[in-house]
């Protein structure tokens, strides 16, 4: 089966500033994509275009085999698209608001739809509270609620757990997961290395550029970096010293050991050189996820200067 | 000292905010100035130039320069003959004149016999304070004109001034009651203020709380959104002027003379045309802020050049012309005239169809406003 989302050279400006840059992704059926990269790098303006809130400045393809200009009321009818800002009325309560978007999107028995959407989420005897008194993490999963009301084939979800518990996230990660068991394409932002992990695969996008695609292996196997962690008493202060060192892509301190990290082994080994204390003791370690991403986020940066 | 340097902190900050929000410092520049003009040249609480109507039935030289000299007081405007009663009469209920006066058949041989002799003027009274120093000019014109026309050997003809008497009837509102030109109009300018406001912040607040986005990305379409916005309100506007009505007529027992079903449907179309313009507002305001205060701007005009607050016939031609492109000018014609004249739908229905291309314009440029995307 053909690529749910296809799209080539995606481009936006706001005046002078590109804020998407020739960005090209194709996501297979039923897959979760994780979409990572710094804030501000494009992502929402991405995902917008993907559902026909935005209008490209350059690039073209399809989104569940429409044209992305075209037929962007065909995909926003099987598109669920969830705000990063919670969407829905704080105003309304959670039976009301699923009862907006049950008829919005005409299905037939918007009742019972609206009914069962509340007996899965858990909140049958919330039904009628006011959703702004819902906590942030129960906003987010009647938000995701709403969103696949409509049974949609393709899921955008813009940073859904943002500021949320990690006993919420999980849950709302388990509940994507269901979803994707569905069949349902799932391209979801986010910041977080643990749930990038979760994902099929992984587009990183950082200062409007497309710079990394894969699982979450490939792309740390494919970035040739290195990595180093350093225990010992007053090895997490090293930090800010080691940080500054040419070559050096990473020196962050986790806890009393520091992990380095640098694309070019060399400049580890002078690195560590600098460091007399005998009681700092180095090892080698699998470059992480969060390495790669700072990794390219320089990267990314220097093309921009050389630019 | 550290008290004062937080002071100044926060005056920066505060001016800083200020300076940020143009549409707000505009509007303070503005609406003082709009307000110099408006009540400084717009506003004549003595309108001059007031459309007449002469049913003359004395076809006498006299009587005919009683009517030139009448029309040359400046109150009245150039005397438009009519032929009989209920033509007079028609023309005052469709409001296109004011004074009717009427000249008797023998009026001038009643003065020449040193008859008594009647001059009648009826005044269409929905907005009292035009009528009193209309009437005061034509008394000043009529012991004018004699005295200036009958000289020679109708010198003696010249009557004692009891003799000829200018009989005053106020038409609709006989006792020329403030209270009756004011409560139809405020019927109007009640709708304006509270059918454009709430609409003003309808789109503008979901732009506010985010929802905007979410209400975007799922199938509906802009005339649904704003007629879903709009049509609440409607029946809000319908239910505020039963009330209004109701009060009226028990506290100060404002007649309603004219047909129920005419009036309600010239008060949907109005209540709809100012809907769609809060609508066209919150299309063009970035915060709920800036909506409020684009309603208060069009609030402004709305009550002083509508014929509301002041006679519309006492401005000059561009107020006039301004007031003309204001809906609540046309409705508050339309209601003074249904609840005091007892007008009839073809007496009103060029008010009405002004309403009617109201709602067509500013609907079309309300939809074309709102954006499907987030461009």
């Amino acid at each position: 089966m053909s690529a749910i989302i296809d799209v080539k050279g995606l481009v936006k400006r706001y005046g002078a500033r590109t804020v998407v840059d020739q960005v090209d992704l194709a996501i297979e059926p039923g897959r979760i994509c994780g979409f990572l990269g710094p804030n501000g790098s494009g992502k929402t303006t991405t995902l917008r275009m993907i559902c026909g809130l935005l209008t490209p400045d350059g690039g073209s393809g399809t989104v569940l085999g429409e044209d992305i200009i075209e037929g962007r009321d065909v995909i926003k009818r099987q598109t669920g698209y969830m705000t990063q800002r919670f969407g829905l009325y704080e105003d309304l309560t959670i039976a009301e608001n699923l009862q907006f978007v049950a008829q919005l999107y005409e299905l037939p028995h918007v009742s019972r739809v609206v009914d069962e959407a509340i007996d899965r989420l858990g909140l049958g005897d919330r039904r009628n509270q006011l959703a702004g008194a819902l906590s942030g993490g129960w906003k987010q999963r009647m938000a995701l609620a709403a969103c696949v009301l409509h049974q949609p084939k393709l899921l955008l979800l813009d940073e859904p757990t943002a500021g949320v518990d990690p006993k919420a996230r999980r849950t709302f990660w388990d509940e994507i997961h269901a979803l994707a068991a569905q069949g349902i394409t799932v391209l979801v932002s986010t910041h977080y290395m643990d749930e990038a992990e979760r994902c099929h695969e992984i587009a990183y996008i950082a200062y409007a550029k497309l710079m990394a695609r894969g699982t979450a292996a490939e792309i740390v196997a494919r970035s040739g970096l290195h990595a180093l962690v350093a225990t010992g008493e007053g090895a997490d202060k090293l930090a800010p010293k080691l940080s500054g060192l040419p070559g050096i892509t990473a020196a962050a301190a986790f806890g009393a050991t520091l992990h380095l990290c640098s694309p070019d082994e060399a400049a580890l080994q002078r690195a560590i050189a600098t460091v007399t204390d005998r009681n700092i003791k180095w090892r080698e370690t699998p470059p992480t996820l969060e390495d790669v991403f700072i990794h390219l986020m320089g990267q990314a940066t220097d093309n921009m200067v050389a630019a | 000292m550290s008290a004062l340097k937080r002071l100044i902190a926060m005056i920066l900050k505060e001016s800083r905010q200020i300076r940020r929000d143009g549409l707000t410092m505009g509007m303070m520049f503005v609406i003082p100035i709009v307000q110099l003009v408006l009540f400084g040249y717009a506003i004549n609480a003595d309108p001059k130039t007031l459309p007449t109507a002469v049913l003359s039935y004395d076809n006498s030289p006299l009587s005919r320069a009683i009517t030139r000299a009448i029309g040359a007081t400046g109150y009245f405007s150039s005397a438009r003959a009519v032929n009989s009663e209920a033509e007079a009469d028609a023309l005052m209920q469709a409001g296109e004149v004011q004074f009717i006066i009427t000249i008797p058949d023998g009026f001038f041989r009643s003065i020449v016999r040193h008859e008594k002799a009647e001059i009648a003027v009826e005044a269409d009274a929905t907005d009292p304070s035009t009528v009193a120093p209309a009437i005061a000019a034509v008394n000043a014109a009529i012991t004018q004109t004699l005295a200036a026309e009958l000289t020679g050997p109708l010198a003696s003809s010249r009557p004692a001034p009891q003799d000829v008497q200018v009989i005053l009837q106020r038409r609709y509102n006989p006792e020329g009651l403030t209270r009756f030109n004011i409560v139809p109009g405020l019927l109007g300018i009640i709708l304006t203020m509270t059918m454009v406001m709430q609409t003003a912040l309808a789109v503008t607040r979901e732009y506010e709380r985010g929802t905007m986005e979410n209400l975007l990305a799922m199938p509906v379409k802009p005339l649904e959104v704003m007629a879903g916005k709009i049509l609440p309100y409607v029946l809000i506007g319908a239910v505020q002027v039963a009330v209004v009505l109701t009060a009226s007529r028990i506290l100060f027992n404002v007649p309603f003379l004219g047909a129920p079903w005419l009036f309600g449907v010239a008060t949907l179309l109005f209540i709809t045309v100012n809907l769609a313009i809060g609508f066209t507002f919150s299309t063009v305001a970035r915060n709920q802020l800036q909506a409020v205060q684009m309603s208060i701007f069009f609030m402004l005009p709305s009550i002083l050049l509508s014929g509301f607050a002041f006679p519309f016939r006492g401005m000059p031609g561009w107020a006039q012309a301004l007031g003309s492109i204001l809906p609540a000018t046309h409705f508050i014609r339309i209601s003074r005239g249904i609840m005091l004249k007892g007008a009839t739908f073809a007496q009103m229905a060029s008010e009405v169809s002004v309403l009617a291309l109201m709602l067509v314009i500013v609907g079309a440029v309300a939809v074309s406003r709102y954006r499907v995307t987030l461009d």
